[in-house]
């Protein structure tokens, strides 16, 4: 009986490693199937713009100026910190519809992200 | 001698309209420093390069004070490698001009990235300076991140809202704007409700032969608002300033000198002591613009205001760094 209560239980710990594993695989595999969508900042615009994308869709924004930008929604439901040259900041759309952003430093720099 | 003469630009107010000659001329110092001297009520502005060859006396008036701007401690980019020992130079020039001037302007972009050791690094540079007194407007680059708080824990102690005051000197009456704050997506420089009404008040009690110089940032005139170098309500604040017959407003931002006039006010730009950005339109952006290493000097430099009370010009004389 007793050895009968070990074989259990080390065959339930055998199927949860099996389990995890899977998991672990398919959350990469998901990773690599969706990277992130560049939008470059360069000589005081986003580009390209408007940009279209599946939800859970990632944007990075990359910094190509030697001055300072941002990336700010006119909703203010993301805003990154003020990029220095190079710098990126990545954000992760989860619900579909059409986000406007600008750069607070200089306002006339305007974008629009598109998730459908 | 012939320098001063080619440099020098008198603004009178008794003449309407622009003198495209000197605005011209003016776009040609792209980046020079500035002296202004107010006379009877009226700015004159001297190139600083030029001033050597001018004499004291022509320079003396009620009162002078230096304008500085956009000073970005903290760039480090190709445009300028040390903008720390630019204004440093600068500061050097305002020391060695002929009238020590009463007080210093800054008219923003004190740092780069709101960086705390950047703005400790200017106070420092500054303490340096002859003239101890400086008055402060913030730049777009001086609120990033925290809305201005660390600003006006810095500078504001006496002024209201996001930062502005005014102050009087000598008879003349100087407003300090705030217009980095709150910027709307597609919008240019805003200086909201708030400090309009506040600036009505605080002017209403004035005659009208005051002499008034208000400063901020971002111009207060539609220098190129493709750009964002423009305030959208600039005009609600100078329709506030209708009774003055001596109105001057000086600005930074766009890193390079400007002027105009436009009935009784006269509007200047002033460089930048860390780098030149290009003429409106004459880049595809409005970026750091890198000139030669020998040249970097020559496109930056300080402003010298100059009084003299019962004439009706402020003087102002831009010099470059050189």
């Amino acid at each position: 009986m007793k050895r009968t209560v070990l074989t259990l239980g080390v065959a339930t710990l055998a199927i949860l490693i099996i389990m995890m594993a899977g998991r672990s695989t398919t959350f990469g595999s998901t990773m690599e199937d969706k990277p992130a969508t560049q939008v470059k900042i360069d000589n005081f615009v986003f580009s390209p713009n408007p940009v279209t994308v599946p939800v859970g869709s990632t944007i990075r924004w990359t910094n190509q100026d030697d001055i300072p930008h941002n990336v700010v929604s006119d909703d203010k439901s993301f805003k990154s910190k003020a990029l220095d040259t190079d710098e990126t900041f990545t954000y992760t759309f989860t619900k579909p519809g059409t986000y406007t952003y600008f750069c607070s430093i200089h306002p006339k720099m305007t974008g629009k992200i598109v998730v459908q | 001698m012939a320098d001063k003469t080619k440099d020098e630009i008198l603004h009178d107010h008794n003449h309407d309209g622009i003198d495209r000659r000197g605005f011209l001329k003016c776009m040609a110092w792209a980046g020079t420093g500035a002296f202004c001297v107010m006379q009877g009520g009226v700015l004159k502005s001297y190139s600083l390069s030029g001033l050597a060859g001018s004499s004291a006396k022509e320079m003396k008036g009620e009162l002078s004070f230096v304008q500085i701007s956009d000073s970005h401690m903290g760039f480090n980019k190709p445009a300028n490698t040390d903008v720390a020992g630019t204004l440093k130079a600068a500061i050097d020039k305002i020391n060695a001009l002929p009238t020590q001037p009463s007080f210093i302007l800054h008219t923003g972009d004190i740092t780069h990235l709101s960086k705390p050791e950047e703005f400790d690094g200017v106070d420092q540079l500054l303490k340096g300076a002859s003239a101890k007194d400086v008055f402060y407007v913030p730049g777009e680059h001086d609120v990033i991140g925290d809305d201005g708080k660390q600003y006006l824990e810095r500078y504001g102690k006496n002024a209201k809202g996001a930062g502005w005051y005014s102050f009087d000197q000598k008879g003349v009456h100087f407003i300090g704007l705030v217009n980095v704050m709150n910027l709307k997506a597609g919008g240019l420089g805003s200086l909201g409700t708030e400090q309009l009404e506040w600036m009505e008040s605080d002017v209403k009690h004035l005659s009208k032969s005051t002499p008034i110089v208000v400063f901020a940032h971002i111009p207060l005139w539609s220098v190129y608002p493709e750009w964002g170098w423009g305030t959208d309500d600039s005009a609600q604040a100078l329709g506030r300033l209708k009774k003055f017959g001596s109105v001057t407003v000086l600005n930074g931002h766009i890193h390079q000198t400007m002027q105009k006039i436009e009935g009784n006010v006269t509007f200047h730009t002033a460089a930048s002591t860390a780098f030149p950005q290009p003429k409106p339109g004459a880049a595809p952006s409005p970026g750091p613009m890198k000139v030669p290493a020998e040249q970097l000097k020559s496109v930056l430099g300080i402003r010298d205001v100059n009084y003299v009370q019962g004439k009706h010009a402020l003087g102002v004389t831009d010099s470059s760094l050189e």
